[in-house]
């Protein structure tokens, strides 16, 4: 208390805020106070209430009732302009910006300099592109596209984008969820540049163990409710997992006794694409979790596209029971027993507009089919709710539409599209991305139970605790190339690490 | 520990059929204003001539809504009908088939020429607008190049005409043309609804890539769905000649976007993923009572088309509050 008089009135204060959509009761009495000078984290499970939060913090939304105060001054945004006009930026975690466009357009885009007043200035633009890039020491160029960039440069661009209005308040939402290690910590980086006395960063995230690398204080968040506010330091991820789901949850474990003793089921030698993938060969065998790490762009999603027929190959043999298959088209993996689960569900792996039952089926559309082709629709009504029951996925019934689903039921959702084909061999690529806390261990329990019946089974995977949790062996990726397969007994995060940055920039062996 | 809104208890079934609801409630308040309006237009020989003229654009209307559920669009089936008019003209008057083969012919012509936009589209990656666009204007010359630009009448076969117009019903004027309409309502529905090829269709539709990556040969499903469009074009083709007992070389441009309206109208999303055939059905309704109820009232025939726009900006429109809300 006393060091709080000492401070002043926070920087950002919540007071009381709820909210309610039809149905639900989004945010109830919330309470948030940021301090000058700090990083604070906000966490707790899917539909805890934080995207809410953001949405009443940027003007998208009003509260129902409750005050903000930005520097004990009332604060009422009318919409996320307005916000961003009194200092409060905004880094959603879909990123918003234009492909098309440069990385300078982007920045500025509804206030480009002008020449005479009439014509667009490019030159103005980016200068002070430029100048504001090298302030924040972003290695990027104004005029390289959007599109071109990785996602790790895209989400600097949004950085940029966002202290370009020389925000105080910089609200991050799950940033990094598609960032690697070295680009997490180039973004660390970044977020410490920025806090100074008078400024604060509101840092919301499912992965536990960034909270004490990055933030002072953490506030936890369970079904619209606040529930606390602990200082980092003095506090555990235990502690602070179980405060967001309400219970105890183990988060150092491994695997189970390895089962990976059976026959390989599937075989790859010599995978190679065009564009990045070196002669990768593995083994997966019956009852195994064989799982990939590496760094983004390793070419790990790159061997499993490969290997499906989603992109084609450049030489390379697959056998699956020790029989060789050749594979040119996703139709011909399914035929091989071979099912990918996309790291981009949205985009390749569910119809969102579809109910549960049509997207279960959709990989065993002729199975259901008679000789005529008519649907049995019973059939497929079975099956669905057989698999329903069976993976736990949570649905009023079969008939409701994916896009009403969770992330982790979503997921279950795919699981079952593959187990209902019949393959064995099943490849997951990121499979916990936007997936909450309670949520993934229902995965990983899923994964187990699939291993437990002998699928082969691989786990793409960039949270590292993930790779060592569940894989039997671990297959390391670097810049195309397998570096090393680690029993899981013999792996650690640091000889992981080693070895998925095995290769410097120019590609050679720097050990 | 989820909780799920109360909004989405509410089944899929409902809420898509709510579009299906609306357009038939606007039928039957059109329906009982011309009738008021007009004492010719509630008459049965106005009713059956308003489905004979549905006929036409209504089997184009059919087959297009496979297409656009399948996310994809045909803009060749206005001149692709008339080809195929004349395609059975060249067959039975100047080849001289009998008239069973001509109409066979003509039908799987339109299936060829569906199968070029399915190839065209699927294989060599032409995006559907462009490929049916130059599929449209290759078929409107193709018309006038085979048939010297001249009508085709069919002096050798006079009984052809009447497949359009043959009286099913002794006594009264219902033809034969608008019956085989119902019965390939009937047939499209079931396929859409209860075949494999249906089912393909709406997960084309709703995410592409992620059918594909499920296994299914998205490749072929589409040529079969655009080739089996143009079967429904070569029928409406045949029927077209066969009402004017002569194949007419010129036009048709103007009939895709006509069923491409009642299709939308019905609430089928251009998008893909959703429609039914009731609702192209619907659809294809309120276009040819509106059209046949403004001429019965003796509205000027310019401001037809006014209307028909109108309607089809204010029926989107309601679809998108609907989704709004949902």
């Amino acid at each position: 208390m006393v060091s709080d008089s000492l401070i002043g009135a926070a920087l950002l204060e919540v007071r009381g805020a709820s909210k309610s959509y039809p149905g639900v009761q989004a945010l109830d009495a919330m309470h948030l106070d940021l301090r000058h000078g700090e990083v604070h984290a906000v966490v707790g499970e899917n539909g805890a209430g934080k995207s809410t939060l953001m949405k009443l913090l940027s003007g998208i939304d009003r509260p129902d009732s409750g005050e903000f105060f930005l520097d004990g001054q009332p604060y009422t945004p009318t919409n996320p302009r307005h916000a961003l006009e009194l200092g409060i930026s905004i880094i959603h975690q879909e990123l918003n910006l234009m492909p098309d466009l440069t990385v300078a357009q982007n920045i500025f885009i509804g206030r480009e300099p002008r020449a005479a007043g009439i014509f667009l200035s490019d030159r103005e633009l980016n200068r002070r592109t430029r100048e504001l890039l090298e302030r924040l020491g972003l290695p990027l160029k104004p005029d390289d596209l959007v599109g071109d960039l990785t996602v790790a440069r895209q989400q600097m661009v949004e950085i940029a984008k966002a202290l370009s209005y020389n925000a105080r308040v910089l609200i991050m939402d799950e940033p990094t969820a598609a960032l690697n290690e070295t680009e997490v910590q180039t973004l660390f980086g970044l977020i410490r540049r920025f806090v100074t006395p008078d400024t604060g960063v509101i840092y919301i995230s499912h992965r536990m163990h960034e909270l004490s690398q990055i933030s002072d204080r953490v506030t936890i968040l369970r079904d619209g409710r606040y529930i606390d506010t602990l200082d980092t330091a003095s506090s555990t991820i235990a502690q602070v997992i179980s405060l967001m789901v309400g219970r105890a949850i183990n988060a150092d474990q491994r695997p189970r006794a390895a089962t990976g003793s059976g026959d390989p089921v599937l075989s790859v030698k010599g995978l190679n694409t065009k564009a990045l993938v070196r002669e990768v060969s593995f083994e997966v065998r019956k009852g195994e979790i064989l799982g990939f790490a590496g760094l983004m762009g390793a070419g790990r999603t790159e061997v499993a596209r490969a290997l499906v027929g989603a992109d084609r190959k450049n030489g390379g043999t697959v056998a699956v029971h020790g029989r060789e298959v050749s594979i040119s088209n996703p139709a011909d993996a399914a035929k091989a027993g071979i099912g990918y689960l996309s790291e981009d569900r949205k985009r390749y792996g569910i119809l969102l507009g579809r109910s549960v039952r049509d997207n279960v089926v959709l990989a065993s559309l002729p199975k259901f089919a008679n000789s005529l082709g008519f649907m049995q629709d019973n059939n497929v009504g079975r099956a669905a709710r057989d698999f329903v029951s069976k993976l736990r996925i949570r649905t009023p019934s079969a008939g409701q539409l994916v896009q009403n689903l969770s992330g982790g039921n979503q997921q279950k959702t795919v699981v079952a599209k593959w187990l209902i084909r019949d393959c064995d061999i099943l490849i997951f690529d990121e499979p916990t991305r936007g997936i909450d806390v309670g949520a993934k261990d229902e995965i990983y329990a899923l994964l187990d139970e699939l291993a437990a019946e002998g699928k082969a089974i691989i786990m793409i995977s960039s949270d590292l605790p993930e790779i060592l949790r569940m894989s039997h062996r671990i297959a390391v990726m670097c810049q195309g190339r397998l570096t090393a397969i680690l029993d899981n007994a013999d792996a650690t995060q640091e000889n992981i690490m080693h070895h998925a940055t095995r290769f410097s920039a120019e590609g050679t062996v720097t050990t | 520990m989820t909780t799920i809104s109360l909004k989405n208890r509410i089944p899929a079934k409902i809420s898509g059929s709510l579009q299906q609801l609306f357009a038939f409630g606007s039928l039957i308040v059109i329906l009982v204003f011309f009738s008021f309006a007009s004492p010719y237009f509630f008459t049965t020989s106005n009713l059956v001539g308003i489905l004979m003229a549905a006929t036409v654009t209504g089997i184009l209307a059919l087959g297009t809504t496979f297409v656009i559920i399948a996310g994809g669009i045909d803009l060749s089936i206005g001149t692709g009908m008339i080809l195929c008019g004349v395609m059975t003209g060249v067959f039975q008057t100047y080849w001289g088939w009998p008239v069973w083969a001509g109409v066979l012919g003509a039908v799987l012509f339109g299936g060829l020429i569906g199968f070029v936009n399915g190839f065209n589209i699927s294989v060599l990656g032409i995006p559907p607008f462009i490929a049916t666009l130059g599929m449209m204007l290759v078929a409107s010359g193709l018309s006038l190049v085979i048939s010297g630009t001249k009508p085709i009448y069919f002096k050798e076969h006079p009984e052809f005409q009447l497949l359009m117009n043959y009286s099913v019903i002794p006594g009264m004027r219902f033809p034969l043309g608008v019956l085989i309409f119902l019965i390939l309502i009937v047939v499209a529905a079931v396929i859409l609804a209860k075949t494999i090829l249906g089912r393909y269709a709406y997960s084309i539709g709703s995410n592409e890539a992620a059918t594909e990556l499920s296994g299914v040969n998205v490749a072929k499903w589409k040529i079969i769905i655009y080739s089996m469009a143009g079967l429904f074009v070569g029928i409406a083709g045949v029927l077209a000649a066969s009402r004017l007992s002569s194949a007419q070389p010129v036009g048709g441009m103007g009939l895709e976007l006509e069923a491409i309206a009642a299709v939308v109208i019905g609430g089928t999303s251009l998008q893909g993923g959703k429609g039914s055939i009731v609702g192209t059905m619907i659809g294809a309704l309120i276009v040819a009572v509106l059209t046949n109820g403004l001429r019965v009232t003796a509205v000027p025939q310019e401001w037809q088309s006014v209307v028909v726009g109108c309607v089809i900006l204010v029926a989107v429109y309601m679809d998108i509050l609907r989704r709004k809300r949902a």
